[in-house]
């Protein structure tokens, strides 16, 4: 942030020109700098810059003159509600696939969930949005082009569409906004997914042979009930700690997959901000998501505590 | 010696090492290898979109040029991007953790907590962040990635140094009357080599998927450029049509990270025995 701040200042562009337009005088530009500010030295803008962000105020954008925070806020529950359909998604996917591996190691359908599991990792994930977008939504017509609903969306509540729909009754609106979502969100799912896959993988692996495992089976148990129940709780502890990392992952994902989908989101907004060259609002953009990222953190470390008794002294 | 004799016989990551150096060897030789070495900038109106054909294996794109010669020339923005970047990266990060983790203290705390608010924002929004202030070129594209990447290798040379400096080969150099500096270079450096080349071949892979999104978002080199995202960012409006257009980049990528992420597996089974997750 501080980092972003200072490189935006170094940068010749003058934002008061930009607020200005072409057609402007001298004496607007120099009326508008004195009113943004601009004409104060370095530390006093970036103090006030600080002071109103303790109170939630990230500035105007640039071209439109809204509140940033505003435009950012409106715009969080759509990115948060599609990195958690990625996450669901992966998490559903890629776990199960991990344990499957883990028992089955080194069988073919091993080998097949690690080429496949490496090739999810180093996909560009905007090429393959374009690809699935060009062959499900235009060739098959399967799925909706972009966008995250047909009509105007369900009565909101939340921001939600997909709560907002449950919690008025909108079947329509509902399955209209799993449908616009699924290829976004499978697109995304794809590299957690494979990454999930690998850590299943080898946290089931090294809790396969300990000693407990070994009791259990020698008590009888059947095989699926000490894989899925015993074996997998502990497994998942370092999964757990990787499931904070890759929501970090997915909601950072979404910029990207989101520019390709035009879903109203973070992401399509710092896209559109990046070609107005909108300095403030690409930089309240990272602020919103660096604080989106260190709750997740924050409650991966909540979570991991419940998981893992033998964190709590 | 020993380690390239292991790296040959574990099958991924030679063939990700074969990647690697085809891409070398392509990127190099673009202007000898390539059917059409004018095709960068040139354009054919007449020949518009073609698919792939025996002349033009990979089809032509909208201004007629051949896309396969493009993807060449594209290779080396590609690896000239990667290497710069990862390279500032590594010369910027090693050193840092390096004195921090031996010194400790306050300053290295400093040098620690600043490496903390680069890795707060994700990797990718940081880079976007600071290549749209600083405008798209790809000098700005490399420098981005460098501000963006650094940190890891501080953290995991800050990690390694703070283990090692308790060692008895440490004291013991310090004993002989050895300075800061040359235990640091000579003594501890050394040992975090392995970490340092096993990080170092799996983040080429994440920088080129990055840069190749900055390209795509249009954060990269300007349009007659054939790099790989923007390639792909170019294409799209010709799709579904002209397929070909955005499937050869796109594959290109694909096939280049999937050498670095292989490598990188592989070495770190051999050099790192401690990070190996799971039996093989």
């Amino acid at each position: 942030m501080f980092v972003v701040f200072f490189i935006s200042n170094v940068v010749p562009t003058d934002p008061a020109r930009i607020v200005a337009g072409e057609n402007a005088t001298e004496a607007q530009v120099v009326a508008l700098r004195t009113e943004m500010g601009l004409d104060q030295p370095l530390y006093v803008q970036f103090g006030r810059y600080i002071a109103d962000l303790a109170t939630g105020d990230l500035g105007k954008s640039l071209y439109t003159q809204r509140a940033i925070a505003d435009d950012l806020l409106h715009r969080l529950p759509a990115t948060l509600e599609l990195t958690i359909a990625a996450m669901i998604i992966s998490i559903g996917v890629g776990v199960p696939l991990g344990v499957i591996s883990a028992v089955k190691r080194n069988s073919w359908i091993d080998q097949l969930l690690r080429i496949l599991s490496v090739s999810g990792l180093a996909v560009a994930s905007f090429w393959l949005a374009m690809e699935l977008q060009m062959y499900f939504s235009t060739k098959l017509g399967w799925t909706p082009l972009n966008g995250r609903i047909g009509g105007w969306g369900p009565d909101e509540i939340t921001g939600f569409y997909v709560i907002d729909s449950l919690l008025g009754g909108d079947w329509a609106s509902l399955w209209d906004t799993l449908h616009h979502m699924l290829l976004p969100a499978v697109t995304l799912a794809l590299p957690a997914a494979a990454t999930l896959v690998r850590f299943t993988r080898a946290g089931v692996l090294e809790v396969i042979n300990s000693n407990y495992v070994l009791y259990e089976r020698a008590m009888g148990f059947p095989t699926s009930l000490i894989i899925w129940k015993y074996v997998l709780r502990n497994a998942l502890i370092s999964t757990v700690t990787q499931i904070g990392l890759i929501f970090g992952a997915l909601f950072a994902g979404a910029v990207v997959v989101e520019a390709v989908f035009d879903w109203p989101g973070l992401g399509t907004y710092a896209v559109q901000s990046i070609l107005q060259s909108d300095t403030k609002a690409i930089l309240g953009f990272s602020i919103v998501v660096g604080i989106v990222f260190i709750g997740v953190n924050l409650l991966v470390d909540i979570v991991h505590t419940f998981i893992d008794p033998r964190t709590i002294q | 010696m020993s380690v390239l004799k292991r790296l040959l016989s574990d099958r991924a990551a030679s063939l990700g090492a074969a990647i690697i150096l085809g891409l070398v060897l392509v990127a190099i030789l673009a202007p000898w290898i390539a059917p059409y070495p004018g095709d960068v900038t040139a354009f054919h109106l007449a020949d518009r979109l073609q698919p792939p054909s025996a002349e033009h294996i990979f089809g032509t794109d909208r201004m007629g040029s051949d896309v396969f010669s493009r993807l060449l020339f594209g290779a080396r923005i590609t690896i000239s991007i990667a290497v710069i970047a990862v390279g500032v990266s590594v010369a910027i990060g090693v050193p840092i953790g390096l004195l921090a983790g031996y010194y400790g203290g306050f300053p290295g705390g400093f040098l620690m907590r600043t490496s903390d608010i680069f890795l707060a924002v994700p990797q990718i929004v940081l880079a976007i962040a600071i290549a749209q202030t600083l405008g798209p070129s790809v000098e700005n594209v490399i420098l981005a990635l460098s501000l963006t990447y650094w940190p890891f290798w501080a953290r995991l040379v800050y990690a390694e140094t703070n283990a090692l400096k308790k060692q008895t080969f440490v004291e013991a150099a310090l004993a002989l009357g050895a300075s800061d500096l040359r235990v640091m270079v000579l003594h501890i450096l050394p040992n975090t080599a392995s970490a340092i080349i096993v990080r170092t071949s799996i983040g080429m892979g994440a920088t080129i998927l990055t840069a190749a999104a900055l390209g795509f978002l249009g954060l990269g080199a300007p349009a007659p450029t054939p790099e790989w995202g923007r390639t792909i960012s170019e294409a799209r409006e010709f799709l579904p049509e002209a397929w070909w257009y955005a499937a050869a980049p796109g594959l290109a990528i694909f096939l280049v990270v999937m050498g670095f992420n292989l490598l990188g597996d592989g070495l770190r089974d051999i050099l790192d025995p401690k990070l190996r997750k799971g039996s093989r």
